[in-house]
């Protein structure tokens, strides 16, 4: 069990990978605990369907999401070893991904204005717009 | 790893690698940034068209089956376990990755056997759930007010909102006698000889029965993109795996051929493992988009 053998002038440093499997079944475990708590807070939301209010109901699902992302980080840091690698492939990787804040919340809350636009007069626009007045207006003249 | 670079190297000054990794690996890393952005936007776009809808599917309605568990009432129960698989076989790649990182080829061997195991178990259990729901019978209402037996797919949602039940007995009047048997019938769970005795019933008969049974639901139909997101989306997921399955298999293969061990690295176990682990990582975003919130 020699340590394997690299003739690649791009790695200037190889990394460490003297340890034993201890870390990666810390993660198992980690990662199993973590769903295992999404599943019990889904189940809540499903055994008490109808009696959370909304923000109960929008406060646990954001918990779930937080723990998804826990997870994701243990993923990529530990099973996929970005957190053994330099700064600057760590960086390169993560930044461009700092896009998906601004992508969620800008077509979420497109998708949300949708929604009311949906619920307003059968789905057209309301008829109290500028414009609408504006064109009333103008015909009363004539 | 820290440990073992110098404090001050001067990663940009030339002469080496910035990233410190082979080519091959940094160009994965940004396949899989890309595929992240692939799939980040599918993800989002489903989120966009759920917030612009009053009503959509109640994960827990749709996906609440078990094979070999009739028609017991067990949400989560079924991606639960597809979920362990995954996390499992991500657990067997990366003990295959550090076999070869100590020159291991029969680990290697071993731990890749296991994780092509695992995503075969997982692409089987994806398959049984569409099979599951493109077959499935629920009973909505259609536009034109009468009520009809649908399986989901791309073009049918079953699973609107709830009917009350005054609006159950209008549609089940408006309903023609064909629907009407083939309602009774999901009800008898395609018991023997049910089915005949069904057909001769006349519509009043008919709908006493189906308005009588207690295990008896109806719904308006939801909306359509809901089947296209999530066959489009765990579609595309599920071919991931299946590529992921012939990469692990070709490199299966590579390993029992000796070839790492002539190359004196197992770098290729590396970036097979680094496409599997996204692939792990997708489904972590599909669970909590489809089935946990």
């Amino acid at each position: 069990m020699s340590a394997q053998h690299f003739e690649n002038p791009e790695i200037t440093f190889q990394p460490d990978h003297s340890g034993g499997t201890g870390k990666i079944w810390k993660i198992f475990w980690v990662l199993s605990v973590l769903t295992i708590i999404e599943l019990a807070l889904g189940y809540f939301l499903y055994a008490k369907h109808g009696d959370l209010g909304y923000a109960t109901v929008l406060s646990t699902k954001c918990v779930i999401a937080i723990l998804t992302i826990a997870k994701a980080y243990y993923i990529v840091s530990v099973f996929m070893h970005l957190g053994d690698e330099v700064r600057n492939l760590i960086m390169t990787i993560v930044v461009p991904l700092v896009l998906f804040v601004w992508f969620i919340i800008a077509f979420l809350a497109d998708g949300n204005s949708w929604k009311e636009l949906r619920n307003t007069r059968g789905g057209s626009r309301p008829a109290e717009t500028e414009q609408v007045e504006k064109a009333a207006a103008e015909h009363s003249a004539h | 790893m820290s440990a073992t670079i110098p404090a001050g190297t001067k990663w940009w000054s030339g002469g080496k690698s910035p990233f410190n990794v082979s080519y091959g690996k940094v160009m994965m890393w940004y396949f899989l940034m890309s595929d992240a952005f692939t799939f980040g936007a599918f993800l989002i776009s489903y989120g966009t068209i759920r917030f612009s809808v009053n009503h959509w599917a109640d994960p827990n309605h749709v996906f609440n089956s078990f094979p070999f568990a009739g028609h017991a009432n067990l949400p989560l129960a079924f991606v639960s376990l597809m979920t362990f698989i995954l996390i499992f076989s991500s657990v067997t790649m990366v003990l295959a990755v550090h076999e070869g990182h100590h020159m291991n080829r029969k680990g290697v061997e071993k731990y890749m056997l296991l994780t092509i195991i695992g995503g075969i178990g997982f692409l089987s259990c994806q398959a049984w759930e569409w099979t599951h729901l493109l077959t499935g019978e629920h009973v909505a209402m259609l536009n034109d007010g009468t009520l009809s037996v649908l399986p989901t797919t791309v073009k049918m949602n079953p699973w609107g909102e709830a009917l009350s039940s005054s609006e159950i007995m209008t549609a089940l009047q408006k309903t023609s006698h064909e629907q009407l048997v083939a309602i009774a019938n999901t009800l008898h769970h395609g018991a023997e000889g049910a089915h005949h005795a069904v057909e001769s019933l006349t519509n009043q008969e008919l709908i006493n029965q189906i308005a009588s049974n207690t295990e008896f639901h109806a719904t308006h139909t939801g909306p359509i993109a809901f089947g296209g997101y999530f066959f489009g989306i765990t579609g595309f997921h599920g071919f991931h795996v299946f590529s992921g399955v012939i990469i692990n298999i070709v490199m299966y293969i590579k390993t029992k051929l000796g070839h790492f061990d002539q190359r004196g690295h197992y770098e290729m176990i590396e970036k097979a493992g680094l496409y599997w682990h996204f692939v792990d990582l997708v489904w972590v975003f599909v669970f909590l988009c489809f089935y946990l919130v």
